[in-house]
């Protein structure tokens, strides 16, 4: 009967799970019909049936055969053989008592007391075992917890990390679409920085246009006036070479071939102006040509003028060149450093301007706007200077007027370009420098060096 | 009687086409041309004889310096009865009224048509 008890506890422990180990469904099923059987032979030994229940207690002693034998062979089930070890005394002090008594009832009645006290020392070994094995359990489930919590931190870890990576994946992702954006950005600002230079010699193109008109319009009218005087003296000489007057043809013939190379003279003149309005208009290919300094501020001097005075009909003003005639030719871009003398010279005409409208609203109308353009011959090379006595340029902007966009005319009037491509066109396209020197309400003074190439 | 004209430009050739186109008249002795390449030089010359001789001053809008507009002023003011036409490429109506309400005689556009220009002077020999 005790042997149908045990088989039931060690079944009901069998089944359930120890710390996190635990037996598998099929096991669990073996074990519920085990733990039947168990109950069943408990019962029947109970009724203590006659040969009946012998047989009970033989198939019991089968039954925790069995379960110890599966417990202490099978893999899955190693975590209960302490328990099994702790029993397995009261179970053979059991079996041998049964055993014995049915063999010989005399002999287990006179041994009994012995019986009774290995029955003692197997319980006595059995709660030493639980003892141990309780302590062993606790120590595996501590050891259990502590692995459980490592690895509660390291998935804690792992999605820590993966959280970090997706931020990293996150923010690099943003952080290359900023780049893209900026780097789009950048080429439109490099774009639109072209079309603000193309349109600011545009705009001094425009500028330039009535100067220009002017300009070629003059030495037209010399090469058409002197044609039709020269016709007419052609006809007159004709007169003369009829009537005899060798002395007055001859005069005439004089006139005559004085008056073709006038002709030449403003034709070419008229040439050269067309070729320095498109070499103004042009895109600058950057190309160095053999220049005459003094030719070129000359030309300009008088397109800023004329453009400025077709501009506006009362702008009245002296321009001045100081040519230096030892210059030679240089190594230029004329097309770009013609820009920067218009730009500097417009600028001069228009400080010079606005004093001159300053002065003759107080009632001054004495005042004379003048633009001076002086060439220098120097060892290095050539310095330009372009003086205007106008308004002065203030201490507090004079570091600022060689910055893009910076300009202190009125809305429309200046790009705020003129200078800041002056600066570049002479230090970066002709590695020379540009500097300003100025007394407020006195005068404005550029100077340009440009260094031979 | 010798007619004198002044005139003022700023362009050095048109002395040279003004002797060859008035070749004729000058050869007469009818007129005498004088030119003057900035309003200051005219001035100068209208100056520098007492009474001025110079009965006409033709005289460019566009130079440097003093304007040709500015030029009319100053001799409308000292000189009134020497007569002032302006001759100027900017043949726009604010030059003509702004020339026209300063006591200029006549307005010519550049190019100059020398035929009128002629009449003009013609017309001033024979008044004197």
């Amino acid at each position: 009967m005790i042997i149908a008890i045990i088989s039931l506890i060690l079944l009901h422990y069998l089944k359930r799970p120890m710390g996190l180990i635990k037996v598998s469904p099929e096991w669990v099923r073996i074990f519920n019909g085990g733990m039947i059987a168990a109950g069943v032979l408990w019962i029947v030994i109970g009724f203590n049936i006659p040969i009946i229940s012998d047989l009970a207690r033989i198939l019991s002693f089968i039954l925790i055969g069995l379960i110890v034998y599966v417990t202490l062979k099978t893999e899955d089930l190693q975590h209960r053989k302490g328990m099994v070890y702790a029993w397995l005394p009261i179970i053979g002090v059991e079996i041998i008592q049964a055993l014995v008594e049915i063999i010989s009832e005399s002999f287990y009645k006179r041994y009994e007391t012995y019986f009774e006290a290995a029955g003692v020392f197997a319980f006595i070994w059995a709660i030493a075992m639980w003892v141990n094995n309780s302590k062993q359990r606790k120590a595996l489930e501590l050891e259990k917890l502590k692995a459980m919590q490592r690895e509660k931190e390291f998935q804690i870890t792992e999605s820590l990390k993966t959280q970090l990576e997706r931020q990293v994946a996150q923010r690099t992702k943003e952080l290359t679409n900023q780049k893209n954006e900026l780097q789009h950005a950048l080429k439109d600002l490099q774009a639109a920085q072209n079309q603000l230079i193309h349109a600011e010699k545009m705009a001094s193109l425009g500028e330039l246009t009535a100067g220009i008109a002017h300009e070629i319009q003059n030495p037209l009218n010399f090469v058409n006036n002197f044609s039709d005087v020269s016709t007419e003296l052609l006809t007159e000489l004709k007169e003369e070479l009829e009537a005899g007057n060798k002395e007055d043809a001859m005069e005439i013939l004089e006139d005559v071939i004085q008056n073709l190379g006038k002709i030449h003279h403003h034709g070419k003149r008229a040439d050269s102006i067309v070729k320095g309005m498109l070499l103004h208009s042009r895109s600058s290919t950057g190309q160095k040509e053999l220049t005459d300094i003094n030719a070129l501020a000359d030309e300009y001097l008088r397109l800023s003028y004329h453009g400025l005075r077709a501009k506006d009909k009362s702008f009245t003003a002296d321009f001045k060149l100081e040519e230096d005639p030892s210059l030679e030719k240089m190594n230029v871009v004329p097309g770009d450093l013609g820009r920067v003398l218009l730009n500097l010279i417009n600028n001069g005409f228009y400080a010079a301007g606005e004093k001159k409208k300053e002065l003759a609203e107080k009632g001054n109308t004495e005042f004379l706007p003048k633009v001076t353009v002086s060439i220098k011959k120097v060892d290095s090379g050539v310095e330009i200077r372009v003086r205007d006595n106008g308004k002065g340029i203030p201490e507090d902007i004079k570091a600022k007027i060689f910055q893009p966009f910076f300009t202190t005319k009125p809305t429309g009037k200046g790009t705020g370009l003129g200078l800041s491509m002056s600066y570049d066109i002479v230090t970066k396209g002709h590695n020379g420098e540009i500097n300003v020197i100025s007394e407020p309400e006195e005068f404005t003074e550029f100077e340009i060096k440009i260094p031979n190439q | 009687m010798k007619s004198k004209i002044l005139i003022v430009d700023d362009e050095k050739d048109v002395e040279l086409l003004f002797r060859q186109k008035f070749r004729k008249e000058i050869k007469s002795g009818t007129l005498e041309l004088c030119f003057a390449f900035s309003g200051d030089e005219a001035l100068g010359i209208l100056d520098s004889e007492n009474p001025p001789q110079v009965v006409y001053v033709f005289s460019d809008i566009n130079m440097p310096g003093m304007s040709g507009l500015e030029l009319l002023a100053k001799v409308k003011e000292r000189f009134p009865q020497i007569n002032v036409s302006m001759i100027s490429a900017y043949g726009d109506s604010q030059n003509y009224e702004k020339a026209m309400n300063s006591g200029a005689k006549e307005f010519f556009t550049k190019p100059i048509d020398f035929e009128s220009l002629k009449k003009e002077i013609g017309g001033m020999i024979k008044e004197n």
